[in-house]
């Protein structure tokens, strides 16, 4: 069956779902949906072709959206998604991702949740809670938050999460019980040696084709691991900085993914020198090569926040990049060349790129 | 009865659901007001409390114009007024 190509969009003010031209070329947007409710991230289950929004409202707190009919209408739910009556009050799911027949969201105040019912009800999965540094997990600037969720491609006992401030955890039974991974991981703003975990870890990806392989884009560097985790290594040398969000793999080559290094944690978190780029390397972080053929080159003072990036599935395949300014800015060659797809959107969380039957 | 005043993005979450309403039976607390609607619309509860329970950080509730809580007394015949307080960006 013939495919079409949708970019899910989560911004501050509600969620939007975009439609490339054939050639990817320009945009038509629809939305906003989900009320206007800070959307941290949109996805797609692929079981069904539900949308489903990961939000929370100032007002109205925390919720899984869905939608049936690619947007046309939505339900909300909150069933389950909290830490009960003596638990700390939950503020927004941040992450939903589809794996194993389930749904699994990352919430704020960092916890995991499973939902074996598209996202009408959700349980704890309390293995991660009851791990032994819950009571030193700290909020940093951005909350206590479970951003990322990282299911084996093959083996349904694995996963990866990652909590900001926190660092990478990984279960190998299904969830009952969970191992912190940031050994390698720099935390330079505490003293001393880096402790088993407090590493602000801001985005981690597997490479393709090797579930053995993550990539990593912290607070303090950007890093791979060989083994699942267990051991990381940094590869900041060529990279103007140590500090960024996103991190995005190729979807055909295990050695190649994409960062967006921003100025620095502490100097206004913005492109370096006003000049937009995208890294990229093709050897695992051996080597960084920066492509701006199309980004703005003078007086870009913009920032890219952990989920904003994006890369579709086609021959050759498409990069996207939200801004905090709301500018989506799209490549149909890998990050060879890349245009302004739309602008003045609100300040963009996320963006994913899924094909969906036409 | 009890006349209930909704907040207009409240009423949009959730099909058929009213601006202003009113309530047969007399339900005696703010708590149980939430019931009530919650049993009409599923989910209403979530979006206006948390654990606790206890009202949302930033959702506030006056009965007969005083500022009131998740166990504030509501008597017969008051007006109970849910808004949203001024927070976001």
């Amino acid at each position: 069956m013939a495919q079409r190509l949708l970019v899910l969009v989560g911004t501050r003010k509600g969620a939007f779902v975009l439609e490339p031209s054939a050639d990817r070329s320009s945009f038509a947007v629809k939305g906003p949906y989900c009320s206007g409710w800070p959307v941290q991230h949109l996805t797609l289950d692929p079981r069904d072709g539900a949308l489903l929004a990961a939000a929370g409202s100032p007002w109205y707190g925390q919720a899984v959206w869905r939608s049936e009919d690619l947007g046309a209408t939505w339900t909300h739910s909150s069933e389950g998604l909290t830490y009960g009556e003596d638990g700390p009050a939950m503020r927004a799911v941040w992450h939903v991702t589809p794996a194993n027949g389930a749904l699994y969201a990352g919430v704020e105040p960092a916890g995991l949740f499973r939902s074996d019912d598209g996202g009408r009800t959700w349980q704890h999965v309390k293995g991660l809670t009851d791990h032994p540094s819950r009571p030193t997990w700290a909020p940093g600037n951005g909350g206590l938050i479970l951003h990322t969720i990282l299911p084996h491609p093959e083996d349904p006992q694995r996963m990866w999460i990652a909590i900001s401030a926190v660092g990478c955890f990984a279960t190998e039974d299904g969830g009952a019980t969970w191992e912190a991974r940031n050994k390698g991981v720099r935390t330079d703003f505490l003293p001393g040696p880096a402790p088993e975990t407090g590493q602000c870890v801001h985005k981690m990806a597997l490479a393709t084709g090797d579930p053995e392989r993550l990539y990593q884009q912290n607070h303090c560097g950007t890093y791979r691991s060989d083994d699942a985790g267990r051991t990381w290594i940094c590869l900041d040398e060529g990279l103007p900085s140590t500090f960024g969000f996103p991190l995005v793999t190729s979807p055909v080559d295990g050695d190649t993914f994409f960062t967006v290094p921003l100025n620095g944690d502490d100097r206004g978190r913005f492109m370096p020198d006003g000049r937009m780029a995208v890294w990229r390397t093709t050897d695992r972080g051996a080597t960084w090569h920066d492509l701006r053929n199309g980004l703005p080159q003078r007086d870009a003072y913009l920032g890219v926040l952990r989920d904003a990036m994006a890369r579709d599935t086609l021959d050759p395949f498409g990069l996207y990049v939200g801004t905090s300014a709301g500018q989506l800015f799209a490549s149909a060659d890998e990050g060879g060349s890349w245009r302004l797809a739309v602008d003045f959107l609100p300040p963009i969380s996320s963006v994913e790129a899924v094909l969906v039957d036409a | 009865m009890t006349e209930v005043v909704l907040p207009r993005s409240l009423a949009a979450l959730f099909p058929g659901m009213p601006h202003r309403l009113t309530l047969d039976g007399g339900p005696a607390t703010v708590g149980e007001v939430i019931a009530v609607l919650d049993a009409r619309w599923p989910g209403v509860r979530d979006r206006l409390c948390e654990a606790g329970p206890t009202l949302r950080p930033f959702i506030n509730v006056y009965v007969d114009g005083e500022p009131a809580r998740f166990a504030t007394a509501v008597p017969g015949g008051s007006t109970v007024h849910v808004l949203p307080a001024v927070a976001g960006g």
